[in-house]
């Protein structure tokens, strides 16, 4: 019991990363309805740039952290400006393309950059355990998934009050309508990207806090897709709680499936198995719209 | 279709003919005659590029048919060719002919691919396009894991493929055999997408809806072409397999998928021309970086280490630059390059 309990609470932590960058996905999938591939490696750029502030400047670990947010914002700006604006209104799987185009020539700029080692971040928070029902547990998960839960609600009170929150989601109903009604359509998905850049970097550097970092971790981008489609391509809300749903069923299922079946690397492909159902019993997610169509 | 300049159609059957003009059968004769004779001139590294070609066209054509022209996208074919390399491999250890075996493991890769295609019916664009991401995903796992067949990790070593007796142990053998399947996969997507169900499968493509609504069942036609792009992707596969003789999961991964589907971008979505042209075109990059590294590693000494890592990134530059610039792929290009010497004098 306490082992699944035990791998429950680790699903959590590992699931609102999910959930993070699988927001920054949302964000770009609602505004702007692309799909972007290079969530990952955008994750891996804000993890890399904040190590390098850190460990290789010399700076303090907030002074980083803010400048690598400040960084991500540059860069979300001209990844929009400079590959995604000419891409409006080609067919999907060009502009699929493009990002996966965009995830290999990022992740070479990190290679070629910092090489291929895994990097350690150095301990920002206190390494001794918190116990939470009788299990241990590292402050930096407890960080991790706090850091999570309030960047949501940031979120969805940015959604629901501002004024760019509301333009944002006006531009996500319908853009020609947006567009009438005086709101800068391209401001909005520029405006997207940013978000997107800034929460996968803040996953990043989460990330980077717990295992340390490697070019490797651009395929936590791969893991974001099962949690966005259970959630709804569309929900915020749907992926918050899709990549919860995730991370949990994914170290779960793959304790069962070392336990009772001797297999090894289940985590690997427990998400994917996931998602074919999910996508076989309903297609738009949790959350998504249901999108109706007739002959 | 587009006619030659001054070719005017009285019937559909001369319309929808592969070859239209004399002209066009001779160089195309020709070039197959050159194809033929070259090799013979060449040194064995330059033969296996070309048979990397053949393999390649063999998989470009087959995924262009799926995704140019049915419009159904698939980032799990590198899995599905990985699927035609297993099954073709593990019959042929089992001692069977290679054709039979060839035949089987794209059989048997068709019927994956179906079964992978099932959930197109309901999905669509994006929704498509990550199941099939996890396609691959599963497929490369099942290579992995299941090693009582696959060998795992370390993989499966295999001989050269025999056909009756003659065993293709060379490059240069190997280049006829890669080639007469090539040309066999080319010839075979341009008649398929020359018959009623090439149609519909473009129809699907443009709009599903209207599609339907004249009468086209999106469900078998889809199927249709999850199963003869399969069966292509596993041909592929097993040549792939008896050419490099020692196959890995590792080859097969997302990577793969995603080169393949670059291919049929770079040359031109929908397009068999295309396919080809890709193909080539993504085939000899690694060797033109090569070629360029080494020029340039005179006047920068450590250059081609950098070349060598960077050559992911490259890769990744020229799918966006081509995306953005070229996005009707080279394939058009061609088109362009072509009308541009017939209409010489004036512009248009």
């Amino acid at each position: 019991m306490e082992y699944y309990l035990h791998l429950v609470l680790n699903g959590l932590v590992i699931g609102s990363i999910y959930s993070l960058v699988a927001l920054g996905f949302v964000i770009i999938y609602k505004a702007t309805k692309v799909v972007n591939f290079a969530q990952g490696e955008l994750v891996m750029f804000g993890a890399y740039v904040c190590f390098a502030l850190t460990v290789q400047l010399g700076l303090p670990f907030l002074v980083s952290f803010f400048m690598t947010l400040i960084f991500s914002v540059i860069l979300g700006l001209c990844l929009e400006r400079v590959v995604l604006r000419p891409m409006i209104g080609e067919p999907i799987i060009s502009v699929i393309m493009v990002t996966v185009g965009l995830s290999t020539v990022l992740k070479a700029v990190i290679q070629l950059f910092w090489g291929t080692q895994i990097r350690v971040y150095p301990q920002v928070l206190p390494t001794e355990p918190v116990w939470i029902l009788g299990l241990p547990v590292a402050p930096v998960y407890i960080a991790a998934f706090g850091l999570s839960v309030i960047l949501f609600v940031i979120f969805s009170l940015f959604f629901k009050y501002s004024t760019m929150g509301i333009a944002m989601r006006a531009t996500a109903f319908d853009q020609q309508a947006a567009q009438s009604m005086g709101i800068g359509v391209k401001n909005i998905f520029a405006m997207s990207w940013c978000i997107a850049a800034v929460v996968s970097s803040i996953g990043g550097i989460i990330l980077g806090n717990i295992n340390g970092i490697n070019p490797q971790l651009g395929h936590l981008g791969l893991k974001v897709f099962p949690a966005v489609i259970l959630g709804g391509l569309d929900s915020l809300l749907g992926a918050a709680i899709g990549g919860l749903i995730i991370g949990i069923l994914e170290n779960v299922s793959d304790g069962v499936a070392q336990q009772f079946f001797g297999l090894a690397g289940f985590r690997e492909v427990a998400a994917y198995v996931i998602l074919v159902i999910i996508l076989m019993i309903r297609p738009y997610g949790l959350f998504g719209t249901h999108e109706i169509e007739r002959v | 279709m587009q006619g030659k300049c001054g070719l005017f159609f009285t019937t559909y059957a001369k319309e929808s003919q592969v070859f239209h003009t004399g002209f066009q059968k001779t160089s195309v004769a020709l070039f197959f005659l050159i194809l033929l004779v070259v090799p013979f001139f060449l040194n064995s590294y330059q033969v296996s590029l070309l048979n990397l070609i053949n393999i390649a066209v063999i998989g470009a054509v087959s995924l262009n048919l799926l995704t140019g022209s049915c419009g159904q996208i698939s980032l799990g074919h590198g899995a599905f060719i990985g699927v035609g390399a297993y099954a073709t491999g593990v019959c042929t250890l089992n001692g069977w002919p290679f054709l039979p075996a060839l035949l089987f493991g794209g059989s048997v890769t068709a019927l994956v691919g179906m079964i992978f295609g099932i959930p197109s019916l309901r999905l669509k664009g994006i929704y498509l396009a990550i199941a099939t991401l996890a396609a691959q995903l599963i497929l490369v796992y099942i290579f992995l894991h299941w090693s009582s067949v696959t060998g795992g990790a370390i993989g499966m070593g295999l001989d050269s493929p025999v056909i009756f007796g003659f065993s293709f142990d060379t490059d240069l053998k190997m280049f006829y055999l890669t080639l007469f399947f090539a040309v066999l996969a080319v010839l075979m997507v341009k008649n398929i997408l020359r018959t009623k169900s090439g149609r519909a499968f473009v129809a699907i493509r443009d709009f599903h809806l209207s599609a339907e609504s004249v009468g086209i069942n999106l469900f078998r036609y889809k199927l249709q072409a999850f199963g003869v792009s399969s069966f292509l992707a596993g041909i592929a596969g097993g040549l792939w397999a008896h050419y490099t003789m020692y196959i890995t999961p590792e080859q097969f991964e997302i990577g793969l998928s995603i080169h393949y589907l670059a291919m049929i971008i770079i040359g031109g979505l929908g397009s068999v021309l295309g396919s080809v042209f890709g193909a080539v075109f993504l085939t000899l990059l690694p060797e033109g970086l090569g070629i360029v590294a080494d020029h340039l590693s005179g006047f920068f000494p450590n250059i081609s280490t950098y070349f060598l890592a960077m050559r992911d990134g490259i890769f990744g530059l020229i799918l966006v630059l081509f995306l953005i610039f070229e996005p009707d792929g080279l394939a058009r290009r061609w088109q362009l390059a072509k009308s541009y010497f017939k209409l010489h004098p004036f512009a248009h």
